[in-house]
């Protein structure tokens, strides 16, 4: 049976500037319905504008397209229907539990002044189970562990039930076992019900074996992109990240391991800025 | 939102109907002329229902109960559950504990009307449309305009911030001009200084007839808002990305909430702590969920300045304490109670 391939999220010519300091420039990339790609690169590199940016919570240069419709002219509710978001730092409100954290994703599918349905609160209540947080509904989300807590962000974004979602960073806090969990049940929404996934991460190796497209940034451009194989080579992250590692290929995964064998290297290695003709900045493809 | 057992909301909702009821019955039985309890008990039940109870009171008791005490508590029960909730409306809009109704500059602008309306012998402030009322509404209102066209010309990314900072600017400027006017015309500082300490002084139903209409349509709506509240709890960005119009929420909750009080102050002056001290106490007891904190703000806050009023017009008997100085003085301590209460469990 031939998969008929839907462009989920286009962006082109991408840029996103405040005042006179760019963000982000000429960022164009295509993402297909079902398929997970991972932003990379070194802090302020522009990951979680360029997610910002897709989500439509900042307004850039160019266009972006969700499903053929350009995010800027969508009504914000529509939009929440289509795309869920889970920020790096998320507002953390005060005295609010769990439960009723994680119905907060079922707004944009409620009318203005209604209330959760029984219908809401049992999506609410699955998605909990599938991150482990049944037992905590009924405690305040500022009482919850670091790990906990995302897992609570990240229940509210599922919850939205949106085709598409943008997590940035959403490994950060988990110990190893919720890291495999959560991106466990991401791949598993991507795969069974065709989620298109779109993460920042630091971490290289997870960034590699989940994602089927990365995009290496740099100074707010992209300099390399394609598979975790071609991106993730020891010279793009010597040179972006001004790391030394060792890239060990299996079939299709990629181990990043920082080296510490280098006694001699200097503790903060010159970085390759981000030109037009820098030759780094040849796409990995 | 609240999602807390349904046997949980049932038992605070009849705590709260409890409460005001005995607020109600206790300001009702209690006043500076003594009559018969039992009577004024009768009085109200012959009110209240169709049928012809015979309440054993004479006229002039009978003209007591029903045209002094009872409009008072009915103005009572308006002015506090409207302060309270737009204390705790604004206190969800801009996400800052120490919002009260008067932020935007409505005590400012109510005051420079009243002040106006006194000094030039306009009115009395009590009656129907009373110009006192009217252009103490009218400054009220105006006040909230001008904070929030200043406020949103300054940095969009602050918004919440540049209102209040308006607000603040906007409130000294009315100030100024306020205390300008009145030193021109002396004679008429006292009535200017007891509309300022605020006050349920009616002339019958009049003011409650006048409140009413404004008060019903903007408590429901609020108290219907209670979930958008909750939204706007995870800040702007994630609310936006969550669906909500946050722009247009703010400016439908504000207008809301300003209504309702230049309406409550148009009636009652300025009563200060209500708006802050309410919604505070109320989610120290009950929780933080907006969908909790607005209803429960109606009738603590209902009770609450019913109860003050009562203190207000029985201590000192027969003059009358400014229902403000009974709200912050008896509030304050409370407050305070219920804060370390709450710090400890």
């Amino acid at each position: 049976m031939t998969v008929t391939k839907t462009t989920a999220l286009l962006a082109e010519d991408v840029g996103v500037s405040i005042k006179d300091t760019v963000l982000l420039r000429n960022v164009s990339l295509s993402i297909d319905e079902g398929s997970w790609m991972s932003i990379i690169g070194p802090n302020g590199a522009g990951k979680s504008t360029l997610l910002r940016a897709l989500a439509g919570s900042v307004k850039p240069e160019g266009r972006i397209d969700i499903f053929g419709q350009d995010v800027q002219k969508i009504s914000g509710r529509e939009r929440a229907k289509l795309v869920s978001w889970v920020p790096q730092t998320p507002t953390i409100p005060q005295g609010m539990n769990v439960l009723d954290y994680v119905l907060l994703g079922r707004t944009p599918h409620l009318s203005p002044l209604a209330v959760p349905s029984t219908a809401d609160v049992e999506i609410a209540q699955n998605i909990l189970a599938e991150l482990d947080l049944s037992e905590m509904s009924g405690r305040t989300v500022e009482t919850l562990s670091g790990g906990e807590r995302q897992r609570a962000v990240i229940g509210r974004a599922l919850v939205q039930e949106a085709p598409i979602l943008l997590l940035d960073e959403p490994t950060s806090a988990l110990d190893l076992g919720h890291q495999q969990e959560v991106l466990r049940l991401l791949d598993r929404l991507r795969q069974n019900s065709r989620r298109t996934i779109i993460t920042t991460m630091h971490d290289l190796t997870l960034a590699g074996q989940f994602a089927d497209q990365l995009i290496l940034l740099a100074d707010g451009g992209v300099v390399a992109e394609g598979s975790a194989v071609s991106v993730l080579t020891e010279k793009h992250i010597s040179a972006y990240y001004g790391a030394e590692v060792h890239v060990n290929r299996q079939g299709n995964s990629v181990l990043v391991v920082p080296r510490i064998d280098q006694a001699d290297s200097a503790p903060f290695p010159e970085r390759a800025p981000h030109s037009p003709t820098n030759p780094e900045n040849s796409h990995g493809n | 939102m609240n999602t807390r057992p349904a046997a949980t909301k049932i038992t605070w909702l009849v705590g709260a109907a409890v409460f005001v009821v005995v607020a109600i019955v206790t300001a009702l039985v209690i006043g500076p002329t003594s009559i018969d309890r039992t009577g004024t008990l009768l009085e109200l039940f012959d009110a209240v229902t169709p049928g012809d109870i015979d309440s054993g009171l004479n006229e002039r008791q009978i003209s007591i109960v029903r045209n002094l005490r009872l409009p008072r508590i009915a103005l009572g029960l308006l002015v506090g559950a409207a302060l309270a909730t737009a204390g705790a409306t604004y206190q969800g809009v801009f996400q800052n504990p120490l919002a009260d109704p008067y932020l935007l500059g409505v005590a400012a602008g109510g005051g420079l009307g009243a002040t106006i309306a006194f000094i030039y012998d306009l009115g009395d402030g009590r009656g129907f449309l009373d110009m006192v009322q009217i252009l103490a509404f009218i400054g009220a209102l105006s006040s909230v305009a001008l904070t929030w066209t200043i406020g949103v010309l300054g940095d969009r990314t602050r918004a919440s911030t540049s209102l209040i900072l308006a607000g603040v600017a906007v409130a000294s400027f009315f100030t100024a001009i306020q205390t300008f006017l009145q030193q021109q015309d002396t004679d008429d500082l006292r009535q200017v200084y007891t509309w300022f300490l605020g006050g349920l002084n009616t002339s019958g139903w009049t003011e409650v007839l006048q409140l009413f209409p404004v008060a019903a349509i903007c408590l429901t709506l609020l108290a219907l808002a209670g979930r958008t509240l909750d939204i706007l709890s995870v800040g702007d960005d994630e609310a936006s990305m969550l669906g909500l119009s946050v722009g247009r929420t703010r400016i439908v909750l504000v207008v809301v909430a300003s209504l309702l009080t230049a309406a409550a102050v148009a009636v009652s002056g300025l009563i200060a702590f209500v708006g802050l001290i309410v919604p505070h106490t109320v989610r120290l007891l009950f929780g933080s969920s907006y969908r909790v904190i607005v209803p429960m703000s109606i009738a603590v806050g209902a009770g609450f300045l019913v109860l003050s009023d009562l203190v207000a017009r029985t201590a000192l008997t027969p003059a009358e304490l400014p229902i403000g100085v009974v709200t912050a003085f008896f509030g304050a301590p409370f407050f305070v109670v219920i804060l370390r209460t709450a710090s400890r469990t």
